[in-house]
Formats: C-alpha cells, structure tokens, sequence
C-alpha cells in the first residue's frame, strides 16, 4: 500500500470508531463525566475544605490532575478493549480489517487511536468541570508536560486496553481488568494523597504501581510539585509504551486470538 | 502466459485442536475462470479459503493470488482478492452504505471514489431503498447482497464465494448467479463453494472436489464427469444432476 492509501485505511479506522462513540455518548462520554463530578463534589468540595493543604496547595487542586487521569486511564482502555472485543466476537467485524491489505501494525494503530482519542476527550471534559469546582481557577505549570503526558498515558492504556481485547474469551474477560486491577491501581496511585504522607511499607508498594508514576508526572505539569522527579515518570511511562507495542505487534502479527 | 488467479501448492493446516483440516492440497485456477470447489461439510474448504484471504493461518504450504505470495507479498495480494464469507460477519447498527465504503477504506480508495461505487453496486443488488438503513432491517438474501457488494467495493480480480446462497430463497438465488455470470463474463475470476451442485454444473468451468483434506477430483467440469459419472445418472427417474451422482461416488468412497 502506498503512504496515501495508509493514511485512508487508518483514517476509515479511527473515523469509524469516532462516529460509534459519539453515537453512544451516553455510554462513552456522560459516565467518566457524572463520575468525576461526584469526585470533585465530595473529595473536593466536601471532604477538601476540611483536608485544609496538600504538598503546599489546597486539595481541590491537588485533586484534579489525578481524577482526569483517572478519566483518561479507563476511557481508553475500555474503548480499545471493548471496540476490539465487540469486532472480533460479536459479528467477526474483524474480518472486514483481516482480509484487506491494511498491515497488521496499521491495524494496531488504527484501533489504539480510537481509544487515545476518547481519553484525550473525555480527559479534557472533566478538566473543565473541574473549573467549576475551583472557582474558574486551573493552575497550568507546564503545558507541554500536561499535554504530553495526557496523550502518552492514552497511549499506554489504549495498547494495553487491545491487548486485553486480544486475550479476552467473554465480555466478562473485558470488564474484569478495569474493576479489578485499573480502578485500585488508579486510586493507589496518589490521586488522593501524596506518597510522602504514607508510612514507609505503603511508600513501597505505591512505588511499584505505575500509575502513580503518571500522575506524579501529570500533577507536576499542573502544580509544579512531584513527588518524584518527571523524567523517572517519562521513562517508566516510555517502558510501558515499548513493552506493550512489543506484545500487540506479536499477537496482532502472529493472529493469535484472532486466526484459527 | 499470465499467472494463474490462484496457485496452492502442498497447502496443510492443523488446528490447535488436533483436527487436521489439510492434507497437502495443491490447487490452480486460470485467470478469469468460473471455479467450484466442493465437498461435504468439513472437507476443509472454508479452510482453504480462510488461509487464502489471510483469516486462518496455515501450518505450511504455499499460495500465490496472481502470482504474489501470500507469505512475502501480502498487501499485493490481498488487493487482487474479494471475499463473500460464508457467515454474516458485519455490524446490523451500521447502515449498508457505511460498511461498503468502509471497506473500501481498508483498502486504501478514499470516500470520494468509495461513495459513488458503493452506490452503484448496492444499487445493482437491488438494495438501493436499503443502503440508508440499518443493516439489521435486511433479510437473510439482502444480507448475502451486502456482503456481495462489500466484496466487490476494491474492485477485486478474484472473487471468492464461500456458500453465499445458503438460506437464500430460489429466485434470490437465481437473480445473484445471473449477476455473479456477469462479472464472470466480465472477467472476474470467481472461486464457488456451494452445496446447491446443479448450479455449481451450470455455471462453473472447472471444479475440485475435496475430501477429508484432500482434493479427490479436479479438473474441467465435463472432463469430471466423463470421468467419475455412473450410468446411474442416466437412468428414468434420477433424483439430481450429474455432478450430484460424481460428487456423491468421489465423497462416499472416501468416507464409508
């Protein structure tokens, strides 16, 4: 295929996705946003004018990175699992992708994309809902640091997102990572608190949860404050990129769970 | 001389269950032909078809769509190949007209050439009223249409059929073999399974027939039936046509 007839397989790809999750906005866009208003309303509002601080600011601010992390983080990883799941179980949609000229990579691509956009989008809802509880205040340190982070912790989600639409037997087998294991990472990971306000056991485990590395990364972007410094953010965040690239390539190339 | 449409060379496949579906079958089918491959369920022709349009995997084997390796010029041969499944494998929350021009899309023509195609083909099919609907509205026959001209959409020079008329009421299936004698005519080259034989007799040049994962007959129609055909097919009062009774010999010898 030529670079142009790539670029219009790709773009039918993540067209298509786009067009289904504004259809079903409901179901894409209105949950992440009800959720993070109630987030904001009792951690924030609520429970943060008693907090008082966090790390020098107040906890309205301190909170906000971490729960359009958390918008971002499940947003594309159920977007890619579930597209993926719903064209390879249900109707073999899949097939249509399979039996073109589209490249195996072009294919990992065009559904992460999908995903990375949702995420970046739904990301970007629940950041300006959150004005709402700040008083129209939205601190921005570095907004290259928030942008790249934003889109780079998309990414990571959306490839691991495929590689669970991959492995995943039933639509159970979709739902079970995201409750089980993304949503208490996620919470663990330093929303809520800052690492140095544990003692020391929970320092250790919360240091080899790799969300906390990720809005770590992102708070800093928003607050200029980190608990640890950005680059080790970067480069668990790079690590994961290159791990997870590495597993779709081989199960996407290979066709397992997709060719008999 | 051109390259055969479609050149299978000791082409074997086993399942990760232990079912083995190929037994080394070598195939060929001349650009342009009309082509049946037919056999009992299970013999392994939607194998055959599935490692041929890139959906199973095979265990070793060659293939080559016009002379392009399956193996090392994938992309150039995919783009020569259309592929009717034999199951209903699209979105019933998608409007026809979409899934054409999507599939258009993976094969790289952009909307502005896909949308008038798949237009002109739905139309053809006789789903014009249809492509603005949900695809979930259509019958079983405007569904095999569908898929027909999704098929079609990249303009393939190889089209292969796997059972697309079954469930298909008679004269639906009439008026698709008239359409699909056209682009035949025209000289597309189609690869036919199917269970309805007499029709398989009138329309196709050539015909395979395969057993157990291996093929058992192959060659042009009526060298098939000089050859293999029984007396019996000639007798007052026989039930079905001629490559019934050849068919029948060649599949029952093998299973019994």
């Amino acid at each position: 295929m030529t670079i142009y007839q790539l670029w219009i397989s790709f773009y039918t790809m993540l067209r298509k996705d786009i067009v289904r999750m504004f259809r079903i906005w409901v179901q894409t866009f209105l949950p992440s946003v009800i959720t993070s208003c109630l987030y904001f309303l009792i951690f924030g509002a609520v429970l943060g004018s008693k907090i008082g601080e966090m790390q020098g600011v107040d906890y309205m601010s301190f909170v906000v990175p971490g729960l359009v992390m958390l918008a971002i983080v499940t947003n594309a990883y159920s977007n890619t699992s579930f597209t993926f799941f719903q064209s390879k179980f249900f109707f073999r949609g899949i097939d249509e992708i399979l039996v073109s000229p589209t490249p195996p990579w072009l294919l990992i691509l065009g559904f992460i994309s999908g995903g990375v956009v949702r995420g970046i989008l739904v990301g970007t809802i629940v950041l300006l809902i959150s004005t709402f509880f700040t008083g129209l205040h939205l601190a921005i340190y570095n907004l290259f640091i928030i942008f790249g982070f934003a889109v780079l912790t998309a990414l990571v989600f959306s490839l691991a997102g495929l590689v669970n639409g991959v492995y995943a037997k039933s639509i159970d087998g979709i739902n079970l990572v995201p409750t089980f294991v993304l949503t208490p990472l996620v919470y663990l990971g330093g929303v809520f608190y800052s690492v140095h306000s544990l003692p020391a056991w929970a320092q250790g485990f919360t240091y080899i949860n790799p969300i906390f590395y990720l809005i770590n990364g992102f708070r800093y972007g928003f607050l200029g404050i980190a608990d640890i410094p950005v680059w080790i953010s970067l480069s668990v965040l790079g690590g994961m990129i290159g791990l997870l690239v590495a597993i779709n390539w081989y199960l996407i190339r290979t066709g397992l769970g997709l060719k008999q | 001389m051109s390259a055969p449409a479609l050149k299978i060379t000791d082409l074997k496949k086993t399942y990760a269950t232990g079912t083995v579906a190929l037994k080394g079958v070598s195939l060929e089918i001349p650009e342009g032909d009309f082509f049946a491959l037919l056999g009992p369920n299970g013999a392994g022709k939607t194998t055959i078809i599935g490692i041929t349009a890139g959906l199973v995997n095979k265990t070793s084997g060659t293939i080559e769509v016009f002379g392009k390796n399956t193996d090392t010029e994938t992309e150039l041969a995919k783009m020569d190949i259309g592929l009717v499944g034999q199951e209903v494998n699209f979105n019933p929350f998608e409007k026809p007209i979409n899934i054409v021009v999507n599939q258009a899309g993976y094969y790289g023509i952009p909307r502005s050439v896909a949308i008038p195609r798949a237009r002109k083909l739905l139309t053809d099919l006789g789903l014009a009223e249809k492509m603005e609907q949900n695809s979930m509205t259509l019958s079983g026959g405007m569904k095999r249409r569908l898929m027909i001209a999704r098929a079609l959409v990249n303009e393939p020079k190889f089209l292969i059929l796997d059972e697309p008329t079954a469930g298909v009421d008679v004269e639906l299936r009439r008026g698709m073999w008239d359409y699909l004698t056209g682009l035949s005519k025209s000289g597309l080259t189609i690869l036919l399974t199917t269970h309805y034989l007499e029709e398989a007799e009138q329309l196709c040049k050539h015909v395979a027939i395969i057993n157990k994962g291996e093929i058992v007959a192959q060659g042009g129609m009526e060298e098939i039936l000089q050859k293999h055909g029984s007396d019996e097919a000639k007798k007052e009062g026989y039930r079905g046509g001629r490559l019934e009774e050849v068919f029948l010999k060649l599949t029952s010898e093998k299973t019994v």
